[in-house]
């Protein structure tokens, strides 16, 4: 019963159908359960397609989305996992391993013939109780600037720790930090660019406050220019088109085409005599610009850049202030863009366009430098995940200690609950708590550490009253989270804590699966 | 026999495999189709009530549904069966009169097919046990309308509305909240009414939903949600006092439709067009201008220059707007919809006081939010959720919600609960002693199925709750009492009667066939 074969319509019942999905929900946690933690393996991905390529990532939302899965009910943690990782960013294994950890403790009470109705009114009594827990545990320095950042840091670090990037994860977190404190509070990371150049080792990596394009300079225009005005443009700069639908050139002699070749080159001039009346110096397009008007800017010692891409354009226009025009009739009111330098640069040995000094701080630029693609890929990744989580709290100031801990405050309280609550219920509850324990437990274990030892010893540390204890991987016991600055984001455990726990009760309902027919192609007859 | 079964007791069909033409008559034919009706049953028989379980659905492509509407469970099955298809069009039907109750009365009709088979079995015609049935659920519909109960409810007093909701919601998965949702479905329901003709315009509410978030945080807007951001990312996101015009013309050069060329043979004539084009520009966007718009939502694309002249004179543009999306615009702001600039009046703006742009996650998701709106006849419910499964799921269920809501306003009577059939049946037992008592009894004890199987599903026994309490039954969430009424569980009574109409009408059908012809497979 592992695999649900695709072969034809087909249903599964009762026991079998609560076996499969249980099957394969927990074969996906414990698929991706061993990158949990900072000492997290990774996974090797090999595509099926054409090149057969290779990506190293220990990143929850990434392994799921690659896998082809068959499985009615691991599809569902994949979607779970894929909507933390739009939603918060991070998080994206923890929520599919205790989602799986929910599944596995409500098998085992299955099995004692609880019904699962049951099962699930006593995961939500818990998830209640969890919660609250960790909304009166909640830390929030929202007045405190200094003591933010600090925050901001260890979150950055905590969630750097478990990737690839865990050994400059200080360096890393602070270029997070300050991308994300340039955005002041917009949660549109499309603004910060993350460059990825081979060559050079992580630490060469560095934060740019200007913007970078990644671009050439034509040939024959200026390689440097000071106090650039730019204008940043989306227009057709190649033969501009007649729009009015159904025009065509329909002429009877030689000389006549060449008339309206000589107008069309005048219709360009003038359109390129029309930017430069901007007073400008440096013009970037969208689209691509055709070596004729290239030339005239050439002529007018400006600075013409092609064909960077839409969020290029966005972005640019987001760093130097001006607005994308498309239209140059009124060079008064367009908002020209400023910034202090434009040159080009050497990065490896890629030339790029710099621009620096620029007029708005909100975009930036982070360049990432490493020793392959697969390492700049994971690295891409790992940032992208600190920078969500960063964007994130900055909205959401109220922080956690990392390590294990908000899992063992949830368990302990619902260890409470579930002393106090008569009937049936209370096994359940004893599940959730045994399950928000195995997290704790896994990220041990995976460190190499004696879980069962460890676990015990932290259980017994949080019987106190405001006990800060989680556990220190590096040292391999138990540890004061406050002392080591491990913390994480109270909008992300909220998130795991929440759609685990749907899932797993949306899996759990379920006792009957039907399977239809997969679509053949057309050759089947 | 066409029907076997396989170790597991599921019903299987050899028809396909037989080569020849496959033929049925008779009891064995009449038979066969019970034995399909009942399996459709049986299947949702485990979905019904508040401790139904879900099933889970995988389509042709591989997408998962998991849902415990009948209606959906049905639609989604690879069904093959002649009379499973007619079942499936029974409970199809009920969601499209009632929206609701569509397991109930898939597992109605299938009860009634099993007693239906005993009493072939004795060697009762057909056709009787057809007449019989037609009969009793008359006894049935009338008598439900004597219990039930006149409905009072106002615009302030929405309680009683509010509890019918829930009802109808904690049978799903999202009865964590039903309270919430109940009140969102009832408010909508409320807001799109028209209470003097007794009519509710259910497009007029739209249903729109994003992963991510919680449950709880599942929001009813009074105004619309349009999944698209602003033409230009440097557009302000916030406007207030907005005047919208509606547009369903783009904001391009013209192609009429009819077929013509523009010539250009001289280079006098390239550059006129050339300044017709940009004027022809110009003039769309100060037409918007005059008209005071102060946000364009329009239908179609925007020409790259339209888009920076619209920027550049402060005029706010969406656009890709869907035709439904933008009639659902138009109401709500009282604007109407333009299908040419030259048209474009004040008059015929919208208003809305607050557009606004609101971001979600970490992608870049927007969504455009009027609301405020000049009429606010109509009305967003935007849920969110853990996963795509679960806003689908909630879709669903709050479409039920919904559903009753609008049946309440339309015709406010209520029948106190499911179970109460129960004494119902009992009722129809000393109604028809007289001749038919085989028919009426049978038709009685398939009453009894829907109650059967909520107590079994409730896992509680069907034997304890027999008491004949008018408003008894059965106690699913384990409250303490079997009193309907105390417990508030009410069901509409049209969707009820309509339940027994519907499932006497497919069995008869069913009954009356005697002959099965199926082509063989070539």
């Amino acid at each position: 019963m592992e695999r649900m074969l695709k072969d034809d319509a087909r249903e599964e019942k009762g026991e079998l159908a609560r076996m499969a999905s249980f099957v394969g929900a927990m074969a996906i946690s414990d698929l991706v359960k061993t990158t949990l933690g900072p000492k997290g393996m990774d996974k090797i991905l090999q595509s099926t397609g054409r090149g057969r390529n290779v990506t190293v990532t220990n990143d929850g939302a990434t392994i799921l989305k690659s896998l082809h899965i068959d499985n009615a009910a691991a599809k569902v943690l994949v979607d779970i996992s894929k909507v933390q990782d739009d939603e918060v960013g991070d998080g994206t294994t923890s929520v599919v391993v205790l989602a799986g950890e929910l599944l596995r403790e409500a098998e085992k009470l299955i099995n004692m013939k609880i019904h699962p109705m049951t099962i699930i009114a006593g995961y939500r009594m818990a998830l209640e109780c969890a919660r609250d827990t960790l909304l009166q545990k909640t830390m929030d320095n929202k007045e405190n600037t200094d003591k933010f950042r600090t925050d901001l840091m260890n979150i950055a670090m905590t969630t750097l720790s478990s990737k690839i990037l865990s050994q400059d994860k200080e360096y890393f977190a602070e270029l997070a930090v300050d991308a994300v404190l340039r955005l002041k509070g917009s949660t549109n990371l499309e603004s910060i660019q993350i460059l990825k150049k081979p060559g050079g080792s992580l630490k060469d990596s560095f934060l740019d406050e200007g913007f970078i394009l990644d671009k050439k300079i034509g040939i024959g225009q200026p390689k440097r220019i000071e106090n650039a005005k730019i204008l940043v443009a989306n227009t057709a700069m190649d033969t501009d088109k007649v729009k009015i639908y159904g025009a065509r050139v329909r002429v009877d002699s030689m000389s006549k085409v060449a008339d309206i070749e000589a107008a069309e080159k005048q219709k360009m001039r003038e359109k390129v005599q029309k930017i430069i009346a901007h007073g400008i110096n440096c013009f970037v397009n969208r689209q691509l610009i055709y070596n004729f008007p290239e030339e005239l800017f050439a002529d007018a010692g400006i600075l013409a850049i092609e064909h960077a891409d839409f969020e290029g354009i966005e972005r640019l226009a987001l760093v130097t202030g001006g607005e994308i025009a498309s239209t140059f009739d009124n060079p008064e009111s367009v908002k020209l863009g400023h910034c202090k330098v434009i040159e080009e640069i050497m990065i490896g040995e890629d030339r790029l366009i710099h621009f620096s000094g620029v007029a708005m701080g909100q975009a930036c630029t982070i360049v990432l430098r490493g020793a392959s693609e697969h390492v700049l890929d994971e690295a891409e990744r790992s940032l992208h995940d600190a920078l969500c989580v960063l964007s994130q709290t900055v909205n959401d100031t109220r922080v956690l200690f990392g390590g294990g801990w908000p899992e063992m405050v949830m368990a302990k309280e619902v260890d409470e609950l579930a002393r106090k609550t008569p009937g049936k219920k209370s096994h359940a509850i004893d599940a959730f708590s045994r399950a928000l324990q195995a997290i704790p437990t896994i990220i041990a274990d995976n460190a190499g550490l004696d879980s069962a030892e460890l676990i015990s010893q932290l259980r017994a540390e949080h019987h106190k009253e405001n006990c800060t204890a989680g556990i220190d991987v590096i040292t391999g016991t138990v540890g004061d989270m406050q002392k080591l600055g491990i913390q994480e984001s109270f909008k992300v455990k909220q998130a795991i804590l929440l759609s685990a726990t749907e899932a797993a009760e949306m899996i759990l309902r379920v006792d009957e699966i039907i399977t239809c027919a997969p679509r053949r192609r057309e050759d089947r007859m | 026999m066409a029907l076997a079964f396989d170790e597991f007791g599921r019903p299987f069909i050899i028809l396909r495999e037989q080569e020849k033409k496959t033929r049925l008559r008779g009891l064995d034919a009449q038979k066969a189709n019970i034995a399909a009706g009942k399996a459709v049953a049986r299947i949702l028989r485990t979905s019904l009530g508040p401790k139904g379980m879900d099933k889970m659905l995988q389509s042709p492509d591989g997408d998962v549904i998991i849902t415990n509407d009948g209606a959906t469970i049905l639609e989604q099955m690879d069904v093959d069966n002649q009379i499973a298809k007619l079942m499936v069009e029974l409970s199809r039907s009920q969601d499209y009169e009632i929206g609701d109750g569509t397991t109930g009365v898939v597992v109605m009709a299938g009860a009634l097919l099993e007693q239906a088979e005993k009493l072939l079995e004795h060697g009762i015609h057909p056709i009787r046990v057809a007449e019989g049935y037609e009969m009793a659920s008359r006894v049935a519909f009338d008598h439900l309308e004597r219990i039930s109960r006149k409905f009072e409810f106002s615009a302030d007093n929405i309680e009683p509305l509010v509890q019918t909701c829930m009802t109808t919601l904690s049978s799903k998965i999202v009865n964590r909240c039903k309270r919430a949702l109940a009140e969102i479905a009832v408010k909508a329901v409320l807001a799109v009414a028209d209470l003097e003709r007794k009519d509710v315009n259910l497009d007029l509410i739209k249903v729109e939903g994003k992963v991510g978030g919680k449950l709880e945080d599942t929001e009813l807007v009074y105004g619309i949600i349009v999944d698209k951001d602003m033409s230009h990312p440097q557009m302000p996101k916030r406007i207030e006092d907005a005047k919208i015009a509606i547009l369903t013309c783009p904001f391009e050069p013209p192609k009429p439709k009819t077929k013509h060329k523009v010539d250009i043979d001289t280079v006098e004539k390239f550059q006129t067009l050339r300044e017709q084009e940009q004027k022809y520009f110009d003039e769309m966007v100060q037409k918007c201008k005059d008209a005071g718009a102060t946000l364009v939502i329009c239908q179609w694309g925007f020409d790259d220059e339209a888009n920076h002249l619209l920027m550049h004179r402060n005029l706010p543009a969406v656009r890709w707007v869907g035709g439904v999306e933008l009639e659902l615009i138009a109401i709500a702001t009282g604007g109407r919809i333009v299908p040419r600039f030259q048209e474009l009046s004040p008059e015929k703006l919208g208003k809305a006081g607050l557009v606004r742009e609101k971001s979600f996650g970490t992608t870049k998701d927007r969504m455009l939010y009027i609301e405020q709106c000049a009429n606010s006849r109509a009305v967003t419910i935007f849920i969110r959720g853990g996963n795509k499964m679960m806003i689908e799921e909630t879709k669903r269920s709050l479409h039920d919600a919904l559903c009753v809501a609008r049946n309440l306003i339309r015709i406010t009577q209520l029948c106190t609960a499911v179970a109460q059939q129960r004494y119902l049946a009992q009722l129809l037992l000393k109604l028809l002693q007289i001749g038919t008592l085989e028919l009426s009894r049978s038709f009685a004890d398939a009453l009894d199925a829907v109650p059967l199987a909520l107590a079994e599903n409730s896992g509680l026994s069907p034997i304890d709750t027999l008491t004949c309490n008018p408003h008894c039954g059965i106690d699913c969430n384990d409250v303490g009492t079997n009193d309907m009424k105390e417990q508030n569980v009410f069901e509409t009574l049209i969707g009820k009667q309509q339940q027994i109409l519907l499932a006497t009408q497919v069995v008869k059908m069913i009954l009356k066939i005697d002959d099965v012809i199926s082509p063989s497979e070539y």
